[in-house]
């Protein structure tokens, strides 16, 4: 009784706190995350038992067709019969092609170094920990695509492999890659061009940019390889690749540009006046103060840009460039591997995601860390 | 400081005009425009040039030629007999552009708004799902999507002889879909008259119903009104009429089906591709429109006394829309675009009837892909007008 105080004329009264008491079972720890998340209302318990019932019909047979009932090393489709799940057979058999597409094989040494290079000298473009960003960014732009083409194309003593040889995720990854390089600066030029205050220039980049996004890619890529020929003079004959960039790189820039305007809008006009009244020339202050802050606000715009870009190269496999789609969709029509399409297409699909979910995880890490908390 | 002002008061006099900005600005686009106009004298020259050494005659002569290929897929009356022309490839491609690019802005409007509000559900594993799906549709090329689709998914459908009847009306198989075939009867016209005069009756209603409201204060369910005259009417007049729509039924021979109406496999492959895809765009734009709707709105709006529906009919939406409609017509813009590349699995596109194959057989190259970019670029002007008027007349009206 020692917790009630006994004071005559006044109601009881406690003197000590009771001890503390867990919260509800049903309030805490999975049960109270369950509750909360899954079962709060009738009609979220209903939706929770029918997407459980959903991902039970579909989750478990896909994993027994793709793992289990899988088959991954066989010579042809003769020994997918009596298979019941995917037959990979054609994966390692080709993976070579998917690869490299024609590359003679003695050579393909030189397309992972080419690609180990890449990777290395945009280790310190990427990332902040490894130091030298500023000349590893100068190189990656002006000295790499140097190297690339001689350890590609052959040169100095290297065998020569034409152009039409390249294929697979090699021909993929290269022509995204020069089309990202190329795009960006003349991106900029064209924002830039559609900001100046010089009528002509600002008509001209205007009329460019609109025309490019109003037209699909595909019409640019037929353009670029029916078209483009009757415009070069007689005995130049650009090759089929360079055609097929010449007109992904213009209708890629046009988009990088609408993206790059909308940094150069979301800066106050006084940043400009600034620059002017430090006694900065045009150039100048777009280098030093403009560009560096709009830049920074579109990157995930940049990014998301680039990640389309990935993403239409697919298309330039309707124009008969060897690339990892055509790869995967040549591999089934041969007689050999007929009837595996889920198989070779799925292949490729993961191969795409891997890289598009890279670069917008890349996007979202980079958003967060260069985030200077001054827009809320 | 010496300055001989003279002298430099000279040397600036000179070379002032140099650095006079005005001055500067016209120079530089002057030679801009003459550069570009040099540019455009040097390719016309190439081009001619190479025209005439490969003997191809420029103009739209070619329209006129007939074209000697069937279209599987025609909107209008097209045929190879009766001679019909490139410039009928045009029309026929054209139209199906139109087709499924309406199909598929419907459709993945419906699927995106879903998976939008979805991924918003408080059910953590409904948001999560719908996440992992649009993470993975959004990262895979369009157009493998479409290649699986037509060559994994459509074609592994059974063959025509094994088609899948439902009510032995409908028939699925890996070519496509069988339907019974509408036979307007005379008088048919009459009944499609009565559904214009419904519709033009429910436009009429709301106003009234509304001018009503204004006046009185009292509402009047027009929902439900509306969809009764819409039913009522055009029932009646094809009561009136003797019910002037027969259906031919489809019947499965030996190897194809007798009568009926046989849809393209590559229909519903290149709806599929286009919808899924679209779709989960949409989801991301609307999640971010209601997202950008504030809390307090939803609870300033129950403080009034507004009970959940109208609260999201008449305060959330409008506002969610304001943000949700821009990117949202630019994705309709970039479905139709994209619908071009129904040429990689047959789809009798624009692009794939009147870019592939008239260009291959008339060689053309420069007016055939001219006169598609053109098609693309006045959809193009189109939307963005449409888009300056939505915008002027939804945007916020600030002090």
């Amino acid at each position: 009784m020692s917790e009630f105080a006994n004071d005559p004329g006044r109601s009881f009264y406690r003197t000590e706190n009771i001890p503390q008491s867990s919260p509800p079972v049903s309030t805490i720890g999975v049960l109270g995350w369950m509750r909360a998340n899954l079962f709060s209302s009738p009609f979220n318990t209903a939706l929770t038992l029918v997407t459980l019932y959903l991902l039970y019909s579909v989750v478990p047979p896909l994993f027994q067709w793709a793992f289990i009932d899988s088959l991954l090393v066989g010579e042809s489709n003769k020994d997918c019969r009596g298979i019941a799940g995917a037959c990979w057979v054609l994966v390692p058999k080709r993976f070579g092609q998917y690869i490299y597409g024609f590359y003679p094989e003695p050579e393909r040494w030189r397309v992972n170094l080419t690609f180990i290079l890449f990777f290395l000298n945009l280790l310190p473009v990427l990332s902040d920990r490894v130091p030298g960003r500023t000349f590893a960014a100068l190189f990656l732009v002006f000295g790499f695509p140097v190297v690339a083409f001689v350890l590609l194309h052959g040169a100095f003593g290297l065998e020569s492999v034409p152009t039409n040889k390249w294929g697979g995720l090699t021909l993929t990854l290269v022509f995204a890659s020069v089309a990202i390089l190329f795009s960006l600066p003349i991106g900029i030029l064209l924002a830039l061009g559609r900001r100046s205050e010089m009528p002509v220039i600002r008509t001209i980049c205007v009329a460019f940019i609109e025309l490019w996004r109003a037209v699909p890619l595909i019409t640019v890529l037929f353009m670029a390889s029916f078209v483009l020929p009757l415009f070069t003079p007689e005995g130049v004959n650009a090759n089929e690749l360079l055609r097929a960039l010449i007109g992904f790189t213009m209708f890629s820039s046009a988009y990088m540009a609408e993206v790059v305007r909308g940094g150069l809008q979301a800066l106050p006009k006084g940043q400009t006046e600034a620059a002017q009244a430090l006694g900065l020339n045009y150039w100048k202050s777009m280098q030093l103060i403009i560009l560096p802050q709009a830049l920074k606000i579109v990157i995930p715009g940049i990014v998301n840009t680039f990640i389309a870009l990935f993403k239409d190269t697919a298309l330039v496999s309707i124009i008969g460039l060897f690339d990892l789609l055509l790869v995967a969709r040549s591999a089934v029509t041969d007689p050999k591997w007929l009837g595996l399409e889920h198989e070779s297409y799925i292949f490729a699909a993961v191969i795409y995601f891997i890289f598009c979910f890279g670069m917008s995880r890349y996007s979202l890490w980079l958003e967060r860390k260069l985030d200077t908390g001054h827009r809320t | 400081m010496a300055v001989d002002s003279q002298a430099s008061g000279g040397r600036q006099g000179a070379a002032s005009w140099w650095y006079d900005p005005k001055f500067r600005s016209i120079a530089f686009q002057v030679a801009f425009v003459l550069a570009l106009v040099g540019l455009g004298v040097y390719l016309v020259h190439n081009t001619l040039i190479n025209l005439e050494k490969r003997n191809i005659k420029t103009g739209f002569d070619f329209l006129f030629n007939p074209a000697g290929f069937e279209i599987p897929l025609t909107l209008i009356p097209y045929s190879v007999e009766a001679g019909s022309t490139h410039g009928a490839v045009f029309i026929v491609g054209l139209l199906n552009t139109f087709l499924i690019s309406a199909m598929g802005i419907v459709l993945a409007t419906i699927l995106g708004f879903i998976l939008g509000v979805l991924r918003l559900s408080n059910n953590w594993l409904v948001s999560r799902l719908v996440g992992v799906y649009i993470e993975t549709v959004r990262n895979v090329p369009l157009l493998l999507q479409f290649l699986f689709w037509h060559f994994a998914v459509f074609q592994s459908l059974p063959l025509v002889r094994q088609a899948i009847p439902i009510f032995d009306t409908v028939f699925i198989h890996n070519r496509g879909l069988t339907i019974p075939k509408p036979l307007p009867q005379p008088g048919f016209l009459v009944v499609v008259i009565s559904v214009f005069i419904a519709i033009a009756a429910i436009v009429y209603l709301k106003k009234w119903a509304r001018r009503r409201q204004d006046a009185t204060g009292e509402q009047f369910p027009v929902f439900w009104v509306s969809l009764g005259v819409l039913i009522a009417v055009p029932l009646l007049a094809s009561a009136a009429t003797g019910f002037p729509l027969t259906w031919e039924y489809a019947h499965l021979g030996r190897f194809r089906f007798t009568g009926g109406l046989g849809i393209q496999i590559e229909l519903f492959s290149a709806l599929a591709a286009l919808t899924v895809y679209t779709s989960s765009f949409i989801a991301e734009i609307v999640r971010a429109g209601i997202l950008a709707v504030s809390k307090g709105q939803q609870e300033a709006s129950y403080s009034l006394g507004v009970r959940p529906a109208p609260t999201l009919r008449l305060v959330i939406i409008p506002q969610a829309l304001r943000v949700i409609v821009p990117p949202l017509v630019s994705q309709y813009l970039n479905l139709t675009k994209n619908s071009s590349l129904g040429i990689a699995i047959g789809y009798p596109d624009l692009f794939n009837v009147f870019g592939g194959i008239s260009l291959n057989q008339s060689g053309q190259a420069i007016e055939i892909v001219a006169m598609c970019m053109v098609v693309y670029l006045t959809f193009s002007l189109l939307i963005s007008l449409y888009m300056n008027w939505y915008n002027r007349r939804i945007s916020l009206v600030e002090r």
